[in-house]
């Protein structure tokens, strides 16, 4: 049975022919802009006004306020994509489709703010900053997911990473400070990866089995070792690392609009923007990059232009790790403070799904992160509409859009074409 | 073991030693008493008083964790099993409230293998089909809620029919679980283990929601009504306080349907066939997307009735609560059992009495129950990779001729 991500060739929305591809997107940018107009403008009196407040709190540059009339704005949006809707159906925009569907859906994001905060307030920039932030794991999820996956071995296994990441992170930070924390649980992550390439690797066990076994053990571990040690009175210094402080960068976040969210951040957010230019460069411009992607798509022919297959695996499986348990390591060091069992919430998860929507290439995935952290943001910032929509429901939305994505309305996604497969060498 | 026509300088023990060596049952239980050592050393590492006698010295401190690991155990079986003694003493007495109390783990430990024999049976059928189903713990977490809303939304109808409907509610909320992902990954090739447990959470959030909100018992907050005394499923010890219910009837002969249908029938044939091979049962005529969306839909379906089930057994309403983790416990079940649904029945005894006695073992040893979930790890660890047992216990591989699948999941690679 294939065990990768990848998709399994069969009939999808996506075999159809090109035009009716392009008449469903077209009919739903009609329909999104048709929803606007019934649902967001009729609803909405013509002289209330929304202000969209652009500066995040705590910030000293100044990014004026976004007032507008609601109703103008709503009625503008609809119509932009009642036309684009139009024009996909009639003419069809070719290769840039996908990117008119995220900007669709961006238009229906803001027309949904304006509706909702419509003779009222919403803080868009903070919104906005705390999208960023809350994309940090997914990202960083994806990213050790694509490096696995890369070189072939599917790695389901990060969720157990991070948390494990997180433990040690917390425990170690309190004890010696909080960069020799993050130093910890990057070597904690890459250590466990060890034990899911060993089992995939050298043992060949099934990967999806493997990275279960992982899961299992880690989240039992973690959580023995809360109860049992870290919540005895005698041992709670072990739990209290605090959290990184947030840096301004001296002159792009003084930029009106944009720096304030993008650029006064822990060092987390940081290492994100670097780590997907480091890992965009090194997977796709460097002989080394070159390596492992051969060894995941066809490591037959790697092998007899003398790659070590084996080798690079490891290496890609132990760096995945390393970047799990960073990955992990931000819950208790980048913002919480401290460990609980319940902080991943399944983020490791939803970063393999936004590599997937990435097309397993880093910039695609920070894309994808980006969304998912949104519809977080969005979820816990909802005082600002006039009626409420509870809070459980709104929680559920980052997992269904992992689902649609996933369901390919966003376009088949192929993954590396020998991942899932442990490598026999045979003698030459 | 077979015994063999052996050459001459061959005698019964050799080729006894031989045959256990090469046996993947001498694996399983190699790979459980393994973990077992493993968690006991751990157990023991992470203990105060340990820690203190090697203070004292190294020999008190081996005497302190052994006895310390003795303890652990020990209490472990006691809570899963009951003391024997009591028991027979109690068989003697012909006293009721003695026996009750002495028979009371056992009992306990059937209650709680229940919902883990639904779900091993669930995810082993999946496996069977090629599907990996994540997702049991989403399935189990519709089926409970809708059976509790089906418990106390009809009243006064007799048990015959209320039951029924209730655990029918409940099947087809987790069967609805399952066909979501299962359609998915038929029809567009979506990964469905990612898609399972995806639903895990939107099934936490969904009923998070319902319990607090339109579910919500008008008396008390953050629970939900408690249904109908019809609806509740017959308890064998009705006036003791002995839980066991018909569920576990159920479990079995649900396991043994499967089982059935499984092997004996061409629809199981096909189930297997696809599990085995989907391209090759696609050249064979067999609708492999259908079977697929099938599969997913029917684990889907046994694991809502567990937690049916255990609504209408255990609980009777529904309370807001952390998860369980029978979604994944079911895998490690399934894997022991290498898919097979009457193995099922014995591995989830196992995994249940193991729940069972370590709630005991929490109160009498101050270890947490996580280390269960620490064994579990272990000995699927071992199971998965039995060449690291046959390592350490220096067994002999078995040879060519009679190679015996290694564990995997849903079936060999292609």
């Amino acid at each position: 049975m294939a065990t990768s991500t990848q998709t399994v060739p069969k009939k999808s929305l996506q075999t159809d022919s090109p035009k009716t591809r392009q008449r469903i997107m077209g009919i739903i940018f009609l329909a999104i802009g048709i929803f606007i107009w019934f649902v967001f403008s009729q609803t909405t009196s013509s002289d209330a006004q929304t202000l969209f407040v652009m500066a995040p709190g705590g910030s000293s540059v100044i990014s004026p306020d976004l007032k507008f009339n609601s109703l103008s704005v709503l009625n503008i949006l609809a119509l932009l994509c009642v036309s684009s809707g139009l024009y996909q159906f009639l003419k069809g925009f070719g290769k840039y489709t996908n990117l008119v569907l995220a900007l669709v859906g961006i238009l229906l994001t803001i027309s949904f703010l304006a509706w909702g905060a419509s003779d009222g307030s919403i803080n868009v920039g903070g919104m906005l900053r705390i999208m960023i932030m809350r994309s940090i794991p997914i990202v960083l999820g994806a990213l050790s997911g694509i490096l696995c996956e890369r070189a072939g071995i599917v790695n389901i296994a990060i969720e157990g990473m991070m948390i494990t990441g997180a433990l040690v992170g917390a425990i170690f930070a309190s004890l010696f400070g909080l960069w020799n924390g993050a130093l910890a649980a990057i070597i904690a992550g890459g250590l466990i990866s060890i034990v899911h390439a060993v089992l995939s690797i050298k043992y060949k066990v099934d990967q999806i089995i493997s990275g279960t076994i992982i899961n299992i053990f880690t989240i039992g571990l973690t959580s023995f070792i809360v109860t049992k040690i870290l919540q005895e009175r005698d041992w709670q210094y072990l739990n209290q690392s605090g959290f990184f402080m947030p840096i301004s960068i001296p002159v792009l976040s003084k930029i009106p609009y944009l720096g304030p969210i993008l650029f006064n951040h822990n060092p987390y957010v940081y290492s994100m923007y670097i780590l997907v230019i480091v890992l965009t460069i090194a997977l796709f411009r460097t002989q080394w990059g070159l390596r492992l992607r051969s060894v995941g798509e066809h490591p037959k022919a790697a092998d007899t232009l003398g790659i070590n297959v084996f080798r690079i695996r490891y290496t890609a499986v132990i760096l995945g790790g390393m970047l799990a348990g960073f990955a992990g390591s931000y819950f208790s060091l980048g913002s919480a403070g401290y460990f609980n069992q319940a902080m991943t919430a399944g983020r490791g998860f939803i970063g393999l799904a936004a590599m997937i929507f990435g097309k397993w290439t880093p910039v695609g995935s920070l894309g994808a992160g980006l969304l998912f952290g949104f519809s977080e943001s969005l979820a816990t910032n909802l005082s600002f509409l006039r009626f409420s929509i509870p809070s459980e429901l709104l929680l559920m939305v980052p997992y269904i859009l992992t689902m649609i994505v996933l369901a390919g309305v966003v376009g088949r996604s192929r993954g590396p074409a020998a991942s899932g497969t442990p490598y026999e060498k045979e003698s030459l | 073991m077979e015994k063999k026509q052996v050459p001459v300088k061959r005698n019964f023990f050799n080729v006894f030693f031989e045959e256990v060596s090469k046996s993947s049952l001498t694996i399983i239980i190699l790979a459980i008493f393994t973990g077992l050592v493993l968690g006991g050393i751990l157990a023991a590492a992470t203990t105060v008083e340990v820690h203190q006698a090697f203070g004292r010295s190294f020999l008190e401190g081996i005497s302190e964790s052994l006895s310390f690991i003795w303890k652990t155990y020990s209490s472990l079986f006691i809570g899963s099993f009951g003391n024997p003694a009591k028991m027979v003493a109690a068989l003697f007495s012909g006293d009721s409230k003695a026996m009750q109390s002495a028979f009371k783990p056992f009992l306990e430990s059937l209650v709680v293998t229940t919902p883990y024999l639904f779900t091993g049976v669930a995810v082993a059928l999946g496996f069977q089909a090629g599907v990996f189903n994540i997702g049991a713990e989403g399935q189990l977490f519709m089926g409970s809620i809708m059976a509790a809303w089906a418990g106390w939304t009809f009243k006064g109808l007799p048990p015959i029919v209320h039951v029924p409907l209730a655990l029918g509610v409940g099947i087809l909320a987790g069967a609805l679980w399952g066909f979501i992902p299962g359609w998915l990954k038929a029809k567009t090739g979506a990964h469905e283990v990612i898609n399972t447990i995806m639903m895990n959470y939107i099934a936490f959030n969904l009923s998070e929601y319902l319990i607090v909100g339109p579910f919500q018992d008008p008396n008390e907050s953050f629970k939900t009504r408690i249904i109908e005394q019809s609806a509740h499923l017959y308890r064998f010890f009705a006036d003791s306080p002995l839980r066991l219910h018909i569920g576990l009837i159920m479990a079995i002969a649900v396991a043994l349907l499967v089982w059935y249908v499984l092997y004996k029938t061409t629809w199981g044939y096909e189930f297997r066939s696809v599990g085995l091979n989907p391209h090759a049962s696609k050249y064979a005529g067999i609708n492999s997307p259908l079977i697929t969306t099938l599969a997913m839909t029917f684990s889907g379906a046994i694991a809502g009735l567990a937690g049916a089930v255990e609504m209408l057994g255990i609980n009777f309403r529904a309370v807001q609560s952390l998860t369980t983790g029978y979604g994944f416990d079911a895998i490690a079940i399934a894997l022991l059992a290498k898919n097979h649904p009457l193995v099922v029945i014995i591995t989830a005894m196992l995994f249940g009495f193991m729940r069972q006695g370590s709630r005991v073992m929490q109160i009498n040893t101050g270890i947490p129950i996580d280390i269960i979930s620490i064994l579990q790890g272990f000995i699927i660890f071992f199971i998965a990779a039995p060449a690291i047992i046959r390592t350490i216990y220096r067994l002999k591989e078995p040879k060519q001729t009679d190679f015996k699948p290694q564990l995997s999941g849903p079936g060999e690679k292609i």
